[in-house]
């Protein structure tokens, strides 16, 4: 599914449509070239779940962990590339909480089958577009919502 | 009856193995660093993993090390304290469990302490604090500006909205083809270059004291890229200058509005990147012309190190901040929530 964005604003609502479908426990992962966009998404997805604080790069800590509706954690495994490192991402996974998880095919090994995978790719000064691939029944059911609710919208 | 207090401290929230001891709150008695950059070299970044395995493998040596230089053994402490977090969790949990043997076994009175409060504590090793003060925390993962009205009172005024400032550095050694660490690395070349490129400099909205570095981090790439594709050339040792200049600038800028908007009495620079020659030739120039005292605390105090922890948590412990047995790591660990519990 392929959804374009004009402005970091329409982004916002898109991220936002889509954090208010998930559930504990739920994972997405996001590709895209450095200044695609993931940040913004990202960014946009933890504020619609409540989380208050200010959302930033995880790229040094490799997971960050905020408190929102639901817990919200942000992990980037761009540092993790050539290791085979498992850095308790089970807990995160399976847990309570949203996971976005950015450059995670370093990781794919660790990933749930079930998850919600997004690709961001830069269309133009403002223009993005998203293509989305759910990989269980409960993301493709968001999937289909999206189309018919907010795309129609 | 001998009054003096001694508090033993435990850092391992990244890459540096470290223990240290000091006697009321600012003499520093023993201070010993492992670090493990070598290993992490050859993958250009902390790899947590290899990381908590090199703390296992060194905390034991490194803790000896401190109480020989020190001269003490860990019934003469006082209380035992250790970072709690921010960091890497298989990494932290190495010095916290560390820590809570000790005090458990020794049946000494635990700390748990936050690892940017020690950023900033470090300045207290050399000159006592005189709040209001200003914090500039600048490292790989943080890039903050902190106000505090007292001891361990902090409020995050500013921060970085996306890159820390040391990521930034990172990212564009890597570009450069640099080793790991990037910021000494293209702080050395930047020495040599001339700001010839014009990057952005992120300013946000009027007024605002958060930071943002991921535009400048794009600019670099781009300029470089469309550079090559034109054949051009641009000597490393400018594009370092010009980096640099751009980053340098919005530290130096906003930290000065800070300082004028709060009427503080001391700016301090606290994190790895106040290591940064250019950084602190800027600041040095900047508050000599505001009369504001600037506190940049000494290299090898900088970078992690156990004593900073030990000058933050000998507060903290006085203020009556007490861990349970049940202290955990606490990777997401809050500044400002860790500053009200030792005021409670």
């Amino acid at each position: 599914m392929k959804i374009t964005s004009n402005s970091p604003e329409t982004t916002g609502e898109l991220a936002a449509f889509l954090a208010g479908k998930l559930q504990p426990g739920d994972v997405l992962t996001l590709e895209g070239d450095l200044g695609a966009g993931k940040t913004t998404f990202t960014k946009a997805l933890g504020a619609a779940l409540g989380v208050t604080k200010t959302i930033n790069s995880p790229t040094f800590t490799i997971i960050k962990e905020y408190a929102g509706d639901l817990p919200f954690y942000h992990m980037d495994a761009y540092r993790l590339e050539d290791t085979e490192e498992d850095l308790g991402f089970e807990e995160y996974f399976f847990g309570s909480g949203v996971t976005v998880v950015e450059w995670a095919s370093y990781i794919e090994d660790f990933l749930p089958e079930e998850r919600l995978e997004i690709r961001v790719s830069y269309e133009g000064e403002d223009a993005r577009s998203f293509f989305f691939t759910p990989r269980s029944s409960h993301f493709e059911t968001i999937c289909e919502e999206i189309t018919n609710e907010y795309i129609s919208d | 009856m001998n009054n003096d207090q001694y508090l033993l401290a435990i850092e391992t929230s990244c890459d540096e193995t470290a223990v240290a001891v000091i006697k009321n709150e600012t003499e520093l008695v023993a201070n010993v660093v492992a670090s493990q950059i070598e290993s992490h070299k050859r993958f250009g970044g902390v790899v947590p993993e290899i990381a908590s395995r090199h703390h296992i493998e060194q905390i034991t040596v490194t803790l000896e090390e401190a109480l020989q230089e020190a001269g003490m053994t860990l019934d003469d402490m006082d209380a035992i304290g250790v970072t709690e977090g921010p960091g890497l969790v298989g990494a932290l949990l190495v010095g916290v469990n560390a820590a809570k043997g000790i005090a458990f076994a020794r049946q000494k009175p635990l700390v748990g302490v936050h690892h940017i409060a020690g950023h900033i504590y470090a300045s207290r090793l050399e000159k006592e604090f005189e709040f209001p003060l200003l914090a500039l925390v600048v490292s790989g993962g943080h890039t903050e500006l902190v106000l505090m009205k007292g001891h361990n009172d902090f409020e995050v005024i500013g921060e970085t909205r996306d890159d820390a400032a040391g990521e930034a550095y990172d990212k564009v050694a890597r570009l450069l083809k640099l080793s790991y660490p990037g910021g000494p690395e293209i702080d050395k070349l930047a020495a040599a270059g001339e700001p010839v490129i014009d990057f952005p400099r992120a300013w946000l909205e009027e007024g605002s004291f958060d930071f943002s570095f991921s535009g400048l981090k794009s600019a670099v790439t781009n300029k470089l890229h469309n550079a090559g594709q034109k054949g051009e050339e641009f000597r490393p040792e400018d594009v370092a200058a010009s980096f640099q200049e751009s980053v340098v600038e919005v530290l130096s800028t906003k930290t000065k509005k800070a300082a004028a908007a709060y009427g503080v009495k001391q700016v301090i620079v606290a994190g790895g990147v106040a290591a940064n020659s250019g950084l602190r030739a800027r600041l040095l120039e900047t508050f000599q012309e505001t009369g504001q005292e600037l506190l940049i605390p000494p290299l090898k105090f900088c970078t992690d190190n156990a004593a900073m922890i030990a000058a933050a948590g000998a507060v903290a412990y006085r203020q009556g901040h007490r861990a349970g047995w049940d202290l955990n790591a606490h990777p997401g660990l809050d500044l400002e929530e860790y500053g009200k519990r030792g005021r409670n």
